[in-house]
């Protein structure tokens, strides 16, 4: 009240020198906020680098892919025109044309006919070889009518589909990655369809990793939840212990603690050894235990579980042994204490224990890439695929920009279901 | 068994050790009435707050056992002992509202829900937050939060509620009030109390006896007026109240009197308490509103003193004197408006009753 007064008010209370004392006091206040602000300085840089910039550039990527414009620049401006019916007419040839010939001329990287087939042949699995093969011939066509010399090149641009997709893949934004992304695809009259049932991956594998990411999560709640209670109620000594214990994995290689686990898990690894050893198994039915789900699920509790433990440990370590003494003086049994009174007070731990440990495990790349196998990869695997080995980013962008929005939905519905705020991460 | 002299709570021969190695408990006999307000009153470390645990089930016996209401209670555990209790911070569900906290013990009790909802008002009428019962805990303020814990160990009427320093927390004043609440809340509902804290006050405020603890072992067990007039020991006369204390050694005794030679050179009668032979060390133990300054009448021990600083406290002077080899020696004198001026460097006379003079064991 007295600070809206004295704004409001022209008698202001002044400082000694006739400077109103608000004034005074936020130039007393700028240098300690601006020198504030500059150590915190190298680090907003360094996020913004590493953050912002590379999701924002993903985020572009996943939408705008201009490499049939950068091909063909005059063909993409005027075939927009087009009414797709029948063939394009003939000045639409006549750029095509000429921008192939340019194209064959210039060998700038990204701008080749190479890319432009590479560009096709994901609309239209199978048109690579139509554009490699006239990017041969393309400068023998010295005078049109272009529509007829092209013809002549290659029976198959008699087919008005390669001109429809043509056009659609001009557009420098497209939606196209997304539909691919969610097994989508347009059909031959440019409608939104399913994609063949061969091509029907990201959706499940999607699925797959939501579906494994809740097993993982489950399994590393159960396990943590009674270690971090110990480690809450023990003496410091022996519990000083076994927090090393629990921290040792993470002060071990990510690599090296997967790898351990290929050894442990393998047909001819240590567990089927005793199996057979002890004659649970026979020699020839050795259980099957890694590159699949299982290898995946068992590798990823084992690593996680540390991001389980710590959150539910802090708040355990919080709620005091007089809470379970209170309910049992009022008569509760130890069963009714601890579920209606000791459990409702761990749920701030377990809500940042599982939104963690799922948010990582949807996101996980290393472990099921090593021990999935066929059917234990994650979308993260297919991500790292398209950008590393099919080189279709816009495809991996598209598909990272899902996983984004996926987690960002999650994390909103948690939001509305726990409470961000009752988040703890001790 | 069945006669009303039977006491409520029995401690028989109760030793507790953490370690294996010290006793924090040694060999504990203690009778509670019931109906009784009994306090468990010593210092930190006593072993008060763990005969507490013991009785409440959270801290099992070493050795001995606990009766309540003449059946041995060491294999009962907590929640069927039917004992409210009252935790040091209050321990109130913070996740649970109020009414929650209070209803609780009702639901694991199995009774209905209309039965739960009639005794959660009535005991928060009694502790007068009727209004609060929707509040979080947290949104309590101290005093709320002790009285909302007070109400939720009574409410499923308990014969024996045990109170563990339940007004640490509070400042002087509320804490004083409260006081008087949790008094008046015993005597309407004649529940048996068992009260532990470090604060005299408190102990000889609220109390019906009183048990002094030191060191393991009941020093005293008495009525508070009893522990402030006839201490048994010196640590006793040292815990509760203020105390003078004078060093020397038993010269003659007569009956209930004895003769002391002091360390500063002086002869005094005083009470025999604790005190064998002749030749014993003693500790002499005055409260100092029993000492009077130049009496005017005739008194059993006078010696001649110096003063050394003076005090004003509005209703009464302290006055810190030099007598019998002892310059911490502290005299209460009563604010009037006759009374001779004094200053410090003034040479007096200090007086008292030999029954005010305690000769208890010696402490050094």
């Amino acid at each position: 009240m007295s600070e809206v007064s004295a704004q409001q008010n022209p008698n202001a209370i002044l400082s000694d020198d006739g400077v109103p004392l608000k004034q005074k006091l936020a130039r007393t206040t700028r240098t300690l906020k601006w020198r504030a602000f500059l150590l915190t300085l190298p680090l907003v840089l360094f996020l913004f680098i590493s953050f912002v910039l590379p999701i924002g550039q993903m985020l572009l990527r996943s939408v705008h892919n201009p490499s049939a414009s950068n091909v063909l620049p005059q063909f993409a401006e005027i075939i927009q025109d087009w009414d797709e019916q029948g063939l394009p007419d003939e000045a639409v040839f006549a750029a095509f044309v000429d921008d192939m010939q340019t194209a064959k001329k210039n060998r700038e990287i990204g701008k080749t006919i190479g890319n432009l087939a590479t560009r096709m042949n994901y609309e239209m699995p199978g048109t690579r070889s139509l554009f490699t093969s006239t990017g041969r011939k393309v400068n023998k066509i010295k005078a049109g009518p272009y529509k007829e010399a092209l013809l002549k090149t290659n029976k198959k641009w008699d087919n008005p589909v390669i001109w429809r997709t043509l056009k659609r893949v001009s557009r420098d934004y497209t939606p196209a990655f997304y539909l691919a992304a969610l097994d989508r695809k347009y059909d031959d009259d440019g409608n939104i369809v399913r994609a063949d049932e061969l091509y029907q991956i990201y959706v499940s594998n999607f699925g797959k990793t939501l579906g494994m990411s809740v097993v993982i999560t489950f399994f590393c709640f159960i396990l943590a939840f009674p270690v971090a209670y110990l480690l809450s109620t023990l003496p410091m000594r022996t519990s000083n212990l076994l927090m090393i214990l629990v921290l040792l994995p993470f002060w071990t290689s990510l690599l090296v603690r997967t790898t351990a686990w290929i050894a442990i898990l393998q047909t001819e690894g240590i567990i089927n050894d005793i199996l057979v050893y002890l004659g649970v198994v026979a020699d020839d039915g050795r259980i099957q235990m890694i590159y699949n789900q299982t290898g995946t699920i068992i590798s990823m509790v084992h690593i996680l579980l540390p991001f389980m433990i710590l959150p539910l440990y802090s708040v355990m370590k919080t709620i005091s042994p007089s809470y379970m003494r209170a309910a049992r003086s009022m008569g509760g049994t130890p069963f009714n204490a601890f579920r209606r009174i000791y459990f409702p007070q761990t749920l701030p731990g377990i809500a940042a224990g599982t939104l963690l440990v799922f948010i990582l495990s949807i996101g996980f790349y290393i472990t099921p890439a090593l021990v999935g196998g066929e059917d234990g990869i994650l979308i993260s695997n297919l991500i790292a695929y398209h950008i590393q080995k099919s080189l279709n980013w816009s495809l991996g962008a598209a598909l990272g920009a899902i996983l984004l929005v996926v987690i960002l939905v999650l994390y909103w519905l948690y939001n509305k279901l726990v409470g961000i705020e009752k988040l703890s991460f001790g | 068994m069945n006669s009303s002299a039977d006491p409520f709570v029995s401690f028989r021969e109760v030793q507790k050790s953490y370690d294996g190695e010290i006793l924090v408990v040694k060999n504990l006999n203690l009778d509670i009435a019931k109906g009784e307000f009994l306090t468990m009153l010593g210092p930190s470390g006593s072993g008060k707050s763990t005969c507490l645990m013991m009785l409440a089930g959270f801290e099992p016996a070493t050795n001995g056992e606990i009766y309540l209401g003449g059946r041995p209670i060491n294999k009962v555990p907590p929640h069927k002992r039917g004992i409210g209790m009252v935790f040091q911070n209050y321990a109130l569900f913070p996740h649970m509202s109020v009414s929650e906290n209070l209803a609780y013990p009702l639901q694991v009790r199995k009774m209905s829900g209309a039965d739960v909802k009639a005794k959660v008002k009535r005991a928060l009428d009694m502790v007068e937050l009727g209004d609060f019962g929707d509040r979080r805990p947290a949104q309590l303020s101290g005093g709320q939060q002790q009285r909302v814990a007070v109400a939720r160990a009574l409410v499923f009427e308990p014969d024996l509620v045990l109170m563990d320093e339940p007004l640490g927390a509070l400042d002087k004043q509320l804490r004083e009030q409260m006081q008087y609440e949790i008094k008046h809340i015993h005597e309407q509902l004649g529940v048996t109390v068992v009260y532990v804290t470090h604060d005299q006050t408190e102990a000889l405020t609220m109390s019906d006896r009183v048990a002094v603890f030191n060191d393991g072992v009941i020093q005293q067990l008495s009525t508070p007026d009893d522990l402030y007039e006839r201490p048994q020991n010196a640590f006793v006369a040292q815990f509760i109240g203020e105390n003078n204390t004078l060093s020397g050694t038993v010269e003659h005794i007569d009956g209930s009197k004895c003769t002391v030679k002091t360390d500063g050179g002086d002869t005094v009668i005083a009470e025999k308490v604790n005190v064998d032979k002749v030749g014993d060390r003693t500790t002499l133990s005055l409260r100092p509103e029993r000492v009077e300054l130049d009496p005017s009448s005739a008194m059993d021990d006078v010696l001649p003193g110096k003063i050394e600083e003076l005090i004003y406290l509005g209703d009464h002077i302290r006055v810190r004197v030099d007598v019998a080899g002892n310059d911490e020696f502290i005299v209460k004198v009563r604010n009037r408006s006759d009374m001779r001026p004094l200053a410090a460097g003034q040479a007096v006379q200090i007086g008292w009753n030999s029954s005010d003079c305690k000769a208890l064991d010696f402490t050094g």
